[in-house]
């Protein structure tokens, strides 16, 4: 469990650092959508420079950019990715 | 930081050899990667230079998969490409009236789409290292679009569009895009001037004197340096004052 949340937190860790959003890490919900209404509002930049972050810091490539779509809607869905990724 | 890793397409030319001499002259620790076409002569001189720290990368700029060749050779030797210099190109002038198809394409293809593929092929580097520079060598003939050269005057204008567009997606990374323009510089392509054209020519530059492709070298070198961070989708005229 506490490997998930630390997991979760690395995520919101690029999110802010890599992303210069201007929030803090701990402002932003597990399911706070990143993308559209009621988001953090990120646009397709933020989305490309999330796309290299996670590759970079989670070894998971996502190549393919409907894939994508559904990876970065939320912290959550970022980290099921990257378990899947990391169990296979 | 990690030391600069340089690309510079058309490094046989005037301008890119000059380019890269003076990048390996100026910062001791940088690498740079000679993209090079069909002649290399020049290349291998410069390599003989400054040895272990150049690399030829056989690249015609034009092809997606010479550039996807060129990039894995860089990786395979453990390096990213931090600053891409894309230099390449030529013009074929032409009243457009008469000027064949072919020539349109072939001008379009090596000044603009060579620079699209380049870009791109060094992007997600740059991305990971969120750091980057590029410098697109434009012309003069961009802004001044003179008769017979709408094939090239097109590509290099196009040229400055996609790198303005270009730094706006990529300047929260830490990469910047910027355009240089040179005017009537002392090259291989200016050597094809009878001395009447020349002396014509110079009486229009208000310096009265051609540039030295050194000269456009500095201007490369500056745009590519940490000092340069906050300018991005700049374009840089080094004419001699013409414009």
């Amino acid at each position: 469990m506490s490997d998930s949340f630390a997991l979760h937190d690395q995520i919101k860790a690029v999110l802010v650092d890599d992303l210069m959003l201007e929030v803090e890490a701990d402002e932003i919900g597990n399911d706070t959508p990143l993308m559209g209404p009621e988001s953090l509002g990120l646009d397709s930049v933020d989305a490309l420079q999330l796309v290299v972050a996670i590759e970079k810091r989670f070894g998971l490539k996502l190549s393919d950019p409907e894939a994508a779509r559904g990876v970065l809607r939320s912290v959550n869905t970022i980290a099921e990715a990257v378990t899947a990724h990391r169990s296979n | 930081m990690s030391p600069t890793t340089l690309l510079i397409t058309g490094a046989n030319g005037g301008i890119g050899a000059a380019t890269a001499r003076l990048f390996l002259e100026r910062d001791a620790s940088c690498h740079v990667y000679l993209g090079v076409r069909s002649g290399r002569d020049v290349a291998e001189a410069i390599t003989a230079d400054f040895p272990g720290r150049c690399g030829i990368l056989a690249l015609d700029v034009t092809k997606a998969a010479d550039w996807e060749s060129a990039l894995a050779q860089v990786a395979a030797e453990g390096k990213t490409i931090t600053v891409l210099v894309n230099n390449a190109g030529h013009h074929d002038d032409h009243l457009l009236a008469t000027m064949p198809a072919e020539s349109w394409a072939s001008v379009i293809d090596s000044n603009l789409h060579s620079a699209f593929l380049g870009c791109q092929a060094v992007l997600r580097g740059m991305m990971g290292e969120r750091f980057g520079r590029i410098v697109n060598v434009s012309s003069l003939s961009a802004l001044l679009a003179p008769a017979g050269q709408t094939n090239y005057a097109a590509a290099k204008a196009g040229l400055i569009a996609m790198t303005q567009s270009l730094a706006k997606e990529v300047a929260r990374m830490g990469i910047t895009a910027n355009c240089v323009c040179p005017g009537y510089i002392e090259t291989g392509a200016l050597g094809e001037m009878d001395g009447e054209s020349a002396k014509e020519r110079k009486k229009a530059i208000p310096m009265r004197r051609f540039g030295k492709p050194g000269e456009v070298a500095a201007a490369v070198f500056f745009l590519a340096s940490k000092d340069a961070a906050y300018i991005t989708g700049s374009t840089l005229k080094i004419d001699g004052g013409i414009f």
